[in-house]
């Protein structure tokens, strides 16, 4: 009965818990989208690595001045100042030589756990130190309502500065070197970024714990960046996933028994991107695949027509050419096909109208399917007349970069090149090809 | 001070495991994937996980076998979304070790009726007390981790000379490569077996620090001194083994500088390993900051940045 009602009517320390980690799911999803825009995901995880020294070293200097050491305020100080302190020796490596991001992360990170765990292993002889890592590395479990104010607070602060700063985070994050020759202060604006990052490390860390923090800052914009090409759009997306798989998660694990929240707080989020990476229609793995597909079929199409009406040009005079079969053996030399592929190619053109019904060994095309064809075959030749008059493109070369661009032609542009043909009054039906064929 | 053969023993054992892991490390800075290590250190315990609950035992080698496939498991699905997906190579990592991580502590917490398992101390070893559990093999006996460290070594050592062309290769052009006929593909894969396999056996040895510094520092330090291939791994197992020797030593003397008894050796390694990280970047003979600010001084910058390799 209890644990139903519970379902139904979730309780103040549910309801506190729900509310913090989808905040920070929030918060996380916002900058996170700027740090995978930087290929800097792994940041978070760099960063709640360089907070131990800090976390050691606060407190020591708390039990020297007398104290308990454990006071929450005095520790996440540490942690921020040491965290900070990773961000400028990062920020150092890569700005004063050849190493990139990654190994910069990685040296900060293990360099920096390395100290914090031998000054852990110091400070152990201090009375009152023991459970010290896990007391500031917290479960999403155990917030409470002085936590939840941090984490709000955090993420409004966080939302308003990169809402104030966002034209300038967006340009550092796409063309940092024009940011700069525009007289953008980069350094100091990248500095920002990763003092927000370090923030939101910190307060998640102690809150929620490493591994959701890190999960954080990097599923939900990887998720949300397959469904957009627009930032914006995908900051909030990225948003509403973070704020989603933190509050969902979050319920999950209230509801069902034995299931910690951190940990399907990430699953959910996981599920989210996997989702997102397959069935996306912007960028997901299907949608690409399908257009890719289609693409090669249009291509493959235009080729045969192509080829089939280059043939009856060949062997008619240019003003009149009449429709009528052609061989197979024919095409097969006219390309690099195989007997299979034209065979598919054909079964495909056929069912699209261009070609008659089979008729063995021969292709023959219809009626509209020949004027499909004069129309391909026309839209190759402008294209090759405009790339030898106006890309300087040696005539023997200009079929295979004609093939490149010409199936996706537009309309618009075809008219356009029809007009420039017109203006140099070498208008003519079917352009003859300025090439041997 | 008091050395004894425990010491020399325990340094011996640290300095295998940094050359083991400088090695691999050294094509993964290369290759831009220097999270790596600490990636497979997350993602491990699933496997971990798996191989307890279906066993039902704490069995070192079933323990490793189940870490090892989750680590290789780890590689290849990073690999699968960057390339499927497009995705950023360290987005993908972060999202692959976390996942596992989670999915990891869920069948943890979940058999925990039935199993006793705590995440933190089934596999990572600690190099204090690799010294304590021996092997004897003849009249000798020697630390079970420094075998086991001597044979990932020799094993890394072996694939690295063998394939030296193909990694190189590899490595810096990848294209090239697969149009040589060399897979580009099938060597990421080896490659990445070969960090996985050394990773889990070096935590299961000595620890997840000493293996996660010692994958990236000495690389990275290596890089700043030189750039060419082969000197660079030689400088990053010199680095190696001198951050194992100096981390223990800063150990046994460091604390009672600040009026404590002692700490643990691995994170003095580490940071021993981030100091000479620093001298290699104050003192590089060719891009150190000082000679850098000593060009900077007697003339003009020049105009053309210095080529970037990384």
């Amino acid at each position: 009965m209890n644990s139903l009602l519970s379902v139904t009517l979730p309780g103040y320390t549910t309801m506190v818990v729900v509310g913090s980690t989808t905040l920070l799911g929030v918060a996380a999803g916002i900058i996170g989208s700027f740090l995978l825009l930087r290929k800097r995901s792994l940041m978070g995880d760099a960063l709640s690595h360089a907070t131990l020294p800090g976390i050691g070293i606060a407190f020591a200097v708390m039990v020297a001045a007398g104290g308990s050491g454990k006071h929450l305020g005095g520790l996440l100080l540490g942690a921020a100042i040491s965290g900070l302190l990773g961000v400028l020796v990062m920020f150092l490596i890569r700005n004063t030589t050849r190493l990139r991001d990654d190994v910069a992360m990685g040296l900060v990170l293990s360099v920096f756990f390395g100290i914090g765990v031998a000054i852990l292993g110091m400070v152990q002889e201090l009375p009152n130190a023991a459970g010290l890592e896990a007391y500031i590395y917290g479960k999403p479990a155990s917030i409470v309502a002085s936590d939840f104010k941090l984490i709000a607070g955090m993420a409004i602060f966080t939302s308003l500065a990169t809402t104030l700063l966002y034209k300038e985070l967006t340009l550092l994050c796409f063309d940092e070197n024009f940011a700069r020759s525009q007289g953008w202060p980069i350094g100091w604006l990248d500095l920002l970024l990763l003092t927000l990052v370090t923030a939101i490390t910190v307060v998640g860390l102690q809150a929620v714990g490493l591994i959701l923090i890190i999960a954080m800052l990097i599923t939900p914009p990887t998720a949300a960046r397959f469904w957009t090409h627009n930032l914006t759009t995908m900051m909030l997306l990225s948003a509403v996933i973070g704020g989603v798989s933190g509050g969902l998660g979050t319920f999950i694990s209230a509801w069902a028994p034995r299931m910690p929240a951190g940990a399907v707080i990430v699953l959910v989020a996981a599920a989210i991107f996997l989702a997102s990476m397959i069935f996306a229609p912007a960028k997901g793995v299907l949608a690409r695949r399908f257009r890719r597909r289609r693409l090669r079929l249009k291509v493959d199409r235009q080729h045969l027509l192509r080829a089939i009406y280059e043939l009856l040009e060949a062997e008619q005079a240019p003003s009149s050419i009449i429709n009528h079969s052609i061989p197979v053996t024919d095409l097969l030399r006219k390309r690099t096909w195989s007997k299979v592929e034209i065979e598919r190619i054909a079964r495909l053109a056929r069912k699209r109208g261009d070609l008659e019904p089979p008729s063995g060994q021969e292709l023959c095309l219809s009626e509209s399917g020949f004027g499909e064809a004069a129309r391909i075959t026309r839209n190759h030749r402008l294209w090759e007349v405009y790339l030898v008059t106006h890309a300087d493109i040696a005539p023997s070369h200009v079929d295979r970069d004609a093939d490149m661009v010409e199936h996706i032609l537009e309309a618009d542009l075809v008219r356009r090149l029809e007009e420039a043909l017109r203006r140099s009054n070498t208008w003519v039906p079917v352009p003859d090809s300025p090439h041997r064929l | 001070m008091n050395w004894t053969s425990f010491d020399t023993w325990l340094v011996v054992t640290a300095a295998l495991c940094a050359v083991a892991c400088a090695l691999p490390g050294c094509f993964l800075v290369l290759r831009k994937m220097s999270m790596m290590g600490d990636a497979i250190s997350h993602a491990v315990l699933p496997g971990i996980a798996v191989a307890f609950i279906i066993s039902g035992s704490r069995d070192s080698l079933i323990m490793f076998l189940g870490a090892a496939i989750v680590g290789v498991l780890t590689a290849v699905f990073t690999q699968w979304i960057s390339r499927f997906g497009h995705v950023d190579r360290g987005a993908a990592m972060g999202i692959v070790f976390t996942t596992l991580f989670a999915l990891g502590l869920l069948l943890i917490v979940r058999a925990a009726d039935h199993v006793d398992l705590d995440p933190g101390c089934v596999l990572y070893g600690a190099i204090e007390f690799t010294p304590l559990d021996t092997i004897e093999i003849g009249p000798v006996s020697f630390p079970r981790a420094a075998l086991v460290l001597t044979v990932v070594l020799l094993l890394n050592l072996a694939i690295i000379a063998l394939l030296f062309k193909e990694l190189r290769l590899s490595s810096f052009d990848p294209s090239l490569a697969d149009t040589l006929g060399y897979s580009s593909q099938a060597l990421h894969y080896l490659l990445m077996t070969m960090v996985a396999v050394t990773t889990v056996a070096a935590f299961e040895a000595v620890g997840s620090i000493i293996v996660i510094a010692m994958l990236i520092v000495p690389p990275a330090t290596a890089l700043l001194l030189t750039h060419r291939l082969i000197p660079m791994i030689l400088i990053a197992c010199v680095v190696a083994v001198l951050s194992a020797l100096l981390g223990h030593l800063g150990a046994l003397t460091a604390p009672s500088w600040f009026g404590f008894e002692a700490t643990t050796s691995s994170g003095m390694m580490a940071f021993a390993a981030g100091v000479l990280f620093f001298l290699a970047w104050c003192f590089s003979p060719s891009e150190g900051q000082l000679i850098v600010w000593l060009r900077h001084r007697k003339g003009p910058r020049d105009l053309i940045p210095p080529p970037e390799i990384s």
